[in-house]
């Protein structure tokens, strides 16, 4: 033998060992364990799954529904799927080619991603964002390209701001509105705008909207309602946020027969089928889930309501964001980095956020503050936050 | 419903500065909103919510079925308001079916209640019948769940 004996770090591949960890992933560690934490880090709805879904996944194991399902996704499912596009966006998708459901939004991305992507591809995607994007572009082995979005635009992205970033290996824009971390959302004219810029450049887009449900004022404006985009979107949603089903990982993508086909090949190697179960459970929140969204829906809406005000009133600048369960605002006015802020808030008040940083460069600055949490932790945090807020004043 | 009666209804004791920061508005427009609703009747009072489960009272419960003989003028009403005024009656509905009167009666003991049936209601003119039951524990009262479900399990941070 010539080579020297591997150990077992020297077996991981170079462009995985490379990979950062999560800035999320940092923060829980330090938070991890400790006791009496009101968390407002977290990025999972507080809400139990509504009682008829989980009924009704309880009725699919008694049933004994529990085996693999067509690897699309359950043809009852991906029929409701279609019906829910049209009723909500206008846009048809034929539940036979057209639709793929997967454990999650999380496995929809991966898969668009290793469906579309040759290597050194450019994928342009906006920050501050959900943690995901850039690894997973990195592991279809392309190149995640970010493109900041601004406070003074409400976290909106711009077409400005894509021109510059865009080159000839450009092969896909990736959004996500309404957004992890900032709220933002997306009015008619943005829509259309990014539409015409991903046509002008014959981009690609995958358009990640499983806060849809949760947007508050404004209208939902999809990517899917666009029909000149139809030929080049791939448009992902989940369960997880709206229906409060983080745990069931249940998603689905919609886009036109090639890429469905091509992110399915995957699919059924990979993954052969998302839970038999939980597709059970998500044809119940498709059919009948209205009711319960919307009253979870209008609880977020005042609870944002109430951080917005208390974070202005203490004087942390924080836009109105219309979707999502999250609010952004700049902890500037104290001097401190978001980490600093982030890692004081929690060692002297208990309080945990996450430092605006975590999500990209331009979330320095920031804090995520996430209001998926019950009134009395909320209140409880605001008053904390506005205490050392003070007291860093002095 | 209006948000504010909502909130009012998941939580009475929420103070006017939050329920106007929730619903965006100021705290003496939420004072002048709430009184407009007391003053409407809309508002009966604020009452906490307890499971006398736990309690360390002998207190007995029982649903009563009332069958009434409506009057000419006014239907039930006005024997249902004779018998509201019993403070032993909690509650009390106007029923479609087998019987009129639905009502929830309180007691110190299972005898006391059952005296409270026989020498109160079922002499009243115009009750031409009743039917107990009496209650062995409570599940759920007024839209709540006496067990709670588990506490907040969530990881701490997530993305
Ligand atoms: C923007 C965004 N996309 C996707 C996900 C993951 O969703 P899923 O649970 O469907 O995999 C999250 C979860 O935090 C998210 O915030």
């Amino acid at each position: 033998m010539t080579t020297d004996s591997k150990s077992a770090p020297d077996f991981v591949a170079p462009h995985v060992r490379s990979l950062p960890k999560s800035g999320i992933r940092d923060f829980f560690d330090i938070v991890a364990g400790r006791k009496d934490v009101i968390s407002l880090g977290i990025g999972e709805p507080d809400f139990q799954t509504p009682w008829h879904i989980r009924e009704r996944a309880i009725e699919a194991i008694e049933r004994g529904a529990t085996r693999y399902t067509s690897n699309l996704g359950a043809p009852e499912l991906r029929q409701a799927l279609a019906a829910y596009m049209r009723q909500s966006f206008q846009s048809d998708y034929d539940w036979q080619h057209e639709i793929l459901v997967t454990v999650g939004v999380s496995e929809a991305f991966d898969l668009a991603m290793r469906a579309v992507l040759s290597p050194g591809d450019e994928v342009l995607y906006h920050e501050p964002c959900f943690v995901a994007y850039a690894p997973l572009i990195r592991m279809a082995h392309g190149v995640p390209v970010p493109v900041e979005t601004f406070r003074k635009d409400d976290f909106r992205l711009t077409v400005a701001e894509l021109e510059k970033k865009v080159t000839p290996r450009t092969r896909a824009l990736l959004l996500n509105f309404p957004n992890n971390p900032t709220g933002a959302t997306l009015d008619r004219a943005d829509t259309e705008a990014l539409a015409d810029f991903a046509i002008r450049h014959n981009l690609l887009v995958i358009s990640d909207e499983v806060y849809s449900e949760l947007t508050y004022e404004g209208g939902r404006h999809s990517m899917a309602a666009i029909p000149r985009l139809r030929d080049r979107l791939i448009f992902l949603n989940g369960f997880s946020k709206a229906w409060s089903m983080t745990g069931f990982r249940l998603g689905y993508a919609c886009a036109p027969a090639p890429l469905t086909d091509a992110m399915m090949k995957i699919h059924q190697f990979g993954m052969m089928c998302a839970s038999s179960i939980s597709q059970t459970a998500g044809l119940e929140a498709v059919r009948h889930g209205d009711a319960a969204i919307a009253e979870m829906r209008d609880s977020y809406h005042l609870r944002r309501n109430f951080v917005v005000a208390s974070l202005n009133e203490m004087g942390l600048d924080c836009f109105m964001p219309r979707g999502a369960f999250y609010v952004f605002p700049s902890i500037q006015s104290t001097g401190l980095s978001s980490k600093e802020f982030a890692l004081r808030l929690l060692n002297e008040y208990n309080v945990a956020c996450v430092p605006g940083g975590a999500f990209g460069a331009c979330g320095e600055g920031f804090l995520r503050c996430a209001y998926a949490t019950g009134m009395e932790p909320l209140k409880e945090a605001m008053d904390r936050m506005k205490t050392f807020v003070r007291a860093l004043a002095h | 419903m209006d948000a504010l009666l909502d909130l009012l209804k998941k939580n009475a004791r929420e103070s006017d500065a939050t329920l106007a920061k929730l619903l965006g508005t100021t705290e003496q427009e939420v004072r002048a909103r709430i009184a407009a609703y007391e003053q409407e009747g809309v508002i009966r009072g604020f009452q906490a919510l307890l499971n006398t489960d736990r309690l360390d009272t002998n207190d007995v419960r029982a649903v009563i079925e009332l069958r009434i003989r409506p009057e000419r003028e006014g239907g039930f009403d006005r024997v249902a308001a004779r018998i509201g005024k019993f403070p032993q009656v909690e509650s009390m509905y106007l029923m479609s079916g087998a019987y009129d009167l639905l009502l929830f009666v309180k007691g110190a003991s299972l005898q006391e209640v059952a005296n409270f049936v026989s020498a109160r209601l079922a002499p009243l003119d115009g009750v031409l019948s009743t039917a107990t039951h009496f209650m062995l524990k409570t599940y759920k009262d007024q839209g709540v769940l006496m067990e709670s479900e588990p506490h907040d399990d969530r990881l701490q941070v997530c993305p």
